[in-house]
């Protein structure tokens, strides 16, 4: 009746233990506990998911050698963006987007909150830290040819990210609600404005009217905080997954050596 | 890039590929060592730099600096270099968005299968002139005088007349300099051509017509109504006598 348990993966099974090794009086020690409840956790959810398998592609892929440290550009746009999603979280606790009450909250939030000016700094100077690591990624990629076959479509995709970027800087430009980020803003509607064609509507579709107005501020917001994040985190999904599916670029004077038993079998 | 270059590539490639590292903890080490670089660059920034709140908005003040976050310069830049008005709009949106669909369509025009630079003469002397006059552009754009400084002399009618309507229209150009009507107008060699140019506005309009527009502008002209009626009055006297001289 004790053999109704199923059977352990070969890892886990109690192993034999080897003769003179001990006299079996070893305990088993928390840690080893510990260890095990994880393991049990982690196979209970890749039961259910079957997750580990994408996991471990993802993660234990090669990456060709003679990558550099121009290579950590992508991931640290990346990390600054994360930053950005974090900070800009804590700013939207504070943030009140309505256009009598917009400075006054981050006025609060400035002077009053404990941080705050801290956390407003690291996103204000994030976006910078942010727009310069693109630019030296899309540089990287370039000068490398990484941008050439097979990989067209993941540079595309980063030419969309960018723009999307360009654009959050702009519109997140209005939201503290001051007379610099006011004007600003005003100049690059106006600009936007006399565009051919689409500009006119353009203009009255970021002003939420013929004027900018009480709403031009509430439709800044939600472009800001809606809109353009989550099309960035999809984009961002869609070039990671490229980036892991086709493999990172090997620098363009790295030559194969083919391995000396291949040639043999050439012969 | 025919089919035997595709394939000849991904030969290449998958050789190189398979004697590579693990991403897994060999780049992931260097990314993280990257992330904490960054990291502490904004918190730096943050520290040192600060994130001071301006002045609350008022759409009919005085003093404002109409400036764009610093990477747009070079966008505002463009916009100051091509002067005549019927050339802005190919400023401001035209060079943009072919540059933009210039970038976007990078991989489909250039399709040599080469990577090393230097094979690469064109791209990298495209690149490079890109580069440098972004930089520039960034330069200049950052060193503009503030859209808040009007350099003018007093027309000889003004300096002959004296008194008053000296002290009038020096009055006026401080109120044009103050309230911002040179971040979309020009007046002489200053400011932007967004809007119509102010030049010789007082050849065209009489002094009722520009403090009519003054109070009730067309959009995207926000209204000066606010002004108070003393520098409202500054503000049309030296309007109505620009006369192109």
């Amino acid at each position: 009746m004790a053999n109704l348990k199923p059977p352990l993966p070969r890892a886990l099974r109690p192993q034999p233990k080897r003769p003179g090794e001990d006299d079996g009086k070893t305990k088993i020690g928390r840690k080893d506990k510990v260890a095990e409840k994880g393991i049990s956790t982690l196979d209970w959810i890749d039961e259910r998911t079957s997750l580990s398998g994408g996991a471990r592609w993802l993660m234990f892929r090669k990456i060709p050698k003679g990558t550099n440290w121009f290579y950590t550009l992508g991931s640290a746009t990346l990390f600054a963006f994360l930053s950005q999603a974090v900070t800009g979280v804590i700013l939207a606790m504070y943030y009140d987007p309505s256009a009598t009450r917009a400075y006054e909250s981050m006025r609060y939030l400035t002077n009053e909150v404990f941080l705050g000016e801290f956390v407003r700094g690291m996103h204000k100077w994030g976006s910078s830290v942010m727009v310069i690591l693109v630019f030296l990624h899309m540089g990287r990629t370039f000068f490398y040819g990484a941008y050439k076959y097979p990989r067209e479509l993941n540079w595309v995709i980063g030419v969309v990210l960018l723009i999307l970027t360009l654009f959050m800087s702009f519109t997140g430009y209005l939201l503290p609600f001051d007379q610099r980020s006011f004007w600003a803003t005003t100049v690059g509607v106006a600009i936007n404005g006399t565009g051919p064609l689409i500009g006119p509507y353009l203009n009255d579709f970021l002003r939420a009217g013929p004027e900018f107005g009480v709403t031009t501020l509430a439709r800044f917001y939600a472009l800001h905080m809606l809109v353009l994040p989550g099309a960035i985190v999809a984009m961002i999904g869609a070039h990671l997954y490229l980036v892991a599916r086709l493999g990172t670029t090997a620098p363009p004077w790295m030559k194969a050596e083919i391995p000396a038993d291949s040639r043999k079998d050439d012969a | 890039m025919n089919t035997r270059e595709k394939e000849a590539y991904l030969r290449e490639y998958s050789i190189l590929k398979s004697q590579g590292k693990p991403f897994f903890p060999y780049s992931v080490a260097k990314d993280s060592i990257m992330a904490v670089v960054v990291m502490a660059s904004i918190i730096l920034m943050s520290l040192v730099l600060g994130a001071e709140l301006g002045p609350k908005v008022d759409p009919t003040t005085t003093t404002y600096t109409p400036r764009p976050e610093w990477y747009f310069f070079f966008l505002f830049e463009v916009l100051r270099i091509i002067k005549p008005p019927s050339l802005t709009p190919l400023a401001a949106i035209g060079v943009p968005t072919i540059a933009m669909i210039l970038l976007f369509l990078l991989p489909f025009y250039d399709r040599s299968p080469e990577r090393r630079p230097e094979r690469r003469p064109i791209a990298m002397a495209a690149a490079f002139f890109t580069i440098a006059a972004m930089a520039f552009l960034t330069y200049e754009g950052a060193h503009a005088g503030s859209p808040n400084q009007i350099d003018m002399e007093p027309p000889p009618a003004v300096l002959a007349a004296g008194g008053e309507t000296l002290r009038m229209w020096e009055a006026g150009k401080q109120v044009v300099a103050q309230s911002g009507c040179l971040a979309c107008h020009k007046i002489g060699e200053n400011g932007n051509s967004l809007g119509p140019n102010l030049s010789e506005i007082g050849t065209t309009s009489s002094r009722q017509a520009i403090a009519r527009t003054l109070v009730n502008p067309t959009a995207p002209m926000p209204s000066y109504a606010e002004l108070a009626p003393e520098k409202r009055d500054a503000l049309v006297e030296f309007l109505a006598r620009l006369r192109g001289e």
